[in-house]
């Protein structure tokens, strides 16, 4: 065995047991700020094993998107709305944590049997390397361009949604309940910030 | 018209290759390809490592100075001459400082926050060319890799703003990631359109695509909108005054590092300066033409009648080359620092208004007129 494998090896070993421990600990743990930064060490490892897997392009846009984007919106939002407060107790909460358990189980032995049945082809497809980023782009504007697409407008879409949700206070009623809006909700929002210090103490 | 980029493999020199000779070398002595491969490997990351440290105490050095002279004061100059061990006592300073943990303080985050957002800063130098293969690693992803880790860093920032358990360090953290994700797509946009010339990610070739006719081959007079755009984005990503509004002292006393101490802080600190260097360094490969000197050193060398391949001229060349990249990068750094001591602070909307509404239309503006030049003129504009 050479030293190449020996380490690509062991690298494997500790990127696969730190996805598969803080996978858990995303589910298990009960405070959701560790949940949500634990989130961020999986997506990280997930690109460890994309880079072993010697496609380095998408083990760097996996860390642009997953936690560059994806994880620090979610910690953004957590931190935003960080209030405190009681949550009552939910009726038969051992019953549903059985059950969501089982259905999780029954979902690994579905994958479990599904590799192990699988006739993988082996030794797999040889890695083409640095050419993959050349190749991905290739796809992209020929045989991917529809998913390509539609990936775009699904965002557009998203980014439209936000804007409307944001911008209440262009519309007279509420876009969601369909109330009359707020009227101080508006005249807040039209007031530029840090005009009338005395009024308003919004400085984030 | 700028005169076409000559970049043909024959032309560019091959520059030195310390690790073929190096492991050659250690081949000679009977040992296995792997083996000195593996004895390689480190010597380089451990003199980048040396290399980004000394640059962070040179940097403090002329920060200080440098805004001694803008205050019309002295400075330090007790400690060695003009105060050149002035950096060394101040980190000798934090290395002996009580490291405290704040009572209430979640001390696992607390702990893991600087680190956080110093490895992601250290590991981008892996992609900084000083010469041909003078690097650590030439990947293909190259600039995409430092793109995608600085997007680490705001996790880092928002994990010890959390942590901290102080509301300051909070807005701070909160600051922080929500001014580094406005500037990371402008930053992003305006380095594809330096890909789109170059028609790589690799720095390496970058640079290549920058050489040829010296100075008037560099990517800034190419790229005036998007050298502008990238400065600020780079200032903005670092932190730096007028967009240091994470620590801004007036309002949040220092922002997410206002509950560290000792050598945590020394990391906060640490990781910003190697940050400003690093951003300087790109700067001077994407837009400054990296390691080239302004006048070809092939067209001096054939002036002189040296032949290029020639060992001594070999040698040469390549330190001509790392002085050329740092002396690019530090002047940088020295319009960085007397921007620091000269303009005021932003405020925060203004701060998130110029990256969304002016830096993000104007970079994707930017990268539409790049790529109708480059279908114009292929000549120019890297076809």
């Amino acid at each position: 065995m050479t030293i190449a494998t020996t380490t690509e090896q062991i690298c494997f070993l500790i990127l696969a047991a730190t996805i598969v421990l803080g996978s858990l600990g995303v589910v298990l743990l009960s405070n959701i700020v560790y949940s949500a930064f634990l989130l961020g060490g999986v997506f990280l490892a997930v690109a460890g094993i994309y880079l072993l897997l010697n496609a380095s392009f998408v083990a760097a846009a996996q860390v642009l998107v997953y936690v560059g984007a994806v994880n620090v919106l979610i910690l953004f939002a957590i931190m935003l709305v960080n209030k405190k407060e009681s949550l009552s107790a939910i009726p038969s909460l051992l019953l549903r944590r059985v059950l969501s358990g089982a259905v999780c189980l029954g979902l690994f032995t579905l994958l479990l049997r599904v590799a192990f049945t699988t006739a993988w082809p082996l030794p797999g497809p040889q890695p083409i390397g640095e050419e993959a980023t050349l190749r991905i782009g290739e796809h992209f504007f020929s045989d991917y361009l529809l998913p390509f697409e539609l990936a775009s407008v699904l965002l557009l879409m998203a980014m439209i949604g936000a804007i409307v949700l944001a911008r209440r206070d262009v519309y007279a009623s509420d876009v969601i309940t369909g109330e009359p809006a707020d009227q101080g909700l508006i005249e807040k929002a039209r007031t530029p910030l840090l005009i009338n210090r005395s009024e308003t103490s919004t400085t984030l | 018209m700028l005169p076409s980029p000559l970049v043909t493999p024959g032309f560019v020199a091959a520059g030195l290759d310390l690790q073929a000779s190096f492991s050659s070398w250690l081949e000679s002595l009977g040992l296995s390809v792997a083996l000195a491969r593996a004895i390689w490997l480190p010597l380089p990351m451990l003199l980048v490592l040396t290399a980004a440290v000394v640059g962070v105490l040179v940097n403090v050095w002329l920060e200080r100075k440098i805004s001694a002279a803008v205050q019309q004061r002295i400075g330090p100059e007790y400690a060695g001459a003009l105060g050149i061990l002035q950096p060394l006592a101040d980190g000798l300073k934090l290395l002996v400082k009580e490291d405290v943990i704040p009572a209430r303080a979640d001390g696992l985050l607390f702990t893991l926050g600087p680190v956080l957002v110093l490895v992601p800063v250290i590991l981008s130098w892996l992609v900084v060319p000083f010469g041909q293969n003078l690097l650590i690693s030439n990947v293909g992803v190259g600039i995409f890799l430092w793109i995608s880790l600085s997007s680490i860093q705001p996790i880092g920032l928002l994990m010890s703003g959390y942590a901290s358990n102080n509301k300051y360090s909070l807005l701070g953290g909160l600051r922080a990631a929500a001014q580094s994700i406005s500037y990371e797509i402008p930053l992003a946009l305006a380095v594809l359109a330096i890909v789109m010339m170059s028609n790589s990610l690799s720095t390496v070739d970058i640079v290549n695509q920058q050489t040829g006719a010296g100075i008037l081959s560099w990517n800034i007079w190419r790229q005036p909108v998007g050298f502008v755009i990238f400065w600020i984005c780079a200032l903005a990503e670092c932190e730096r005054l007028p967009f240091d509004l994470p620590e801004a002292e007036e309002e949040l006393v220092a922002g997410y590092q206002t509950e560290y101490a000792g050598m945590k802080f020394a990391l906060f600190y640490l990781g910003s300066y190697i940050n400003l260097v690093l951003s300087a360094l790109l700067v001077s490969v994407l837009y400054l033409g990296g390691w080239g000197f302004p006048i070809p050193v092939e067209w001096l060398a054939q002036w002189l009648g040296q032949p290029i391949d020639a060992p001594l001229v070999q040698v040469i060349t390549a330190s001509v080359g790392i002085v050329m990249t740092v002396l690019k990068a530090y002047l940088l750094v020295f319009f960085a620092i007397l921007l620091r001591w000269t303009v005021p602070r932003v405020r925060i909307d203004q701060l998130l208004d110029l990256g969304w509404k002016f830096l993000l239309p104007i970079a994707l503006v930017n990268l539409l007129v790049t790529a109708a030049l480059k279908l114009a003129f292929p000549m120019a504009f890297g076809g």
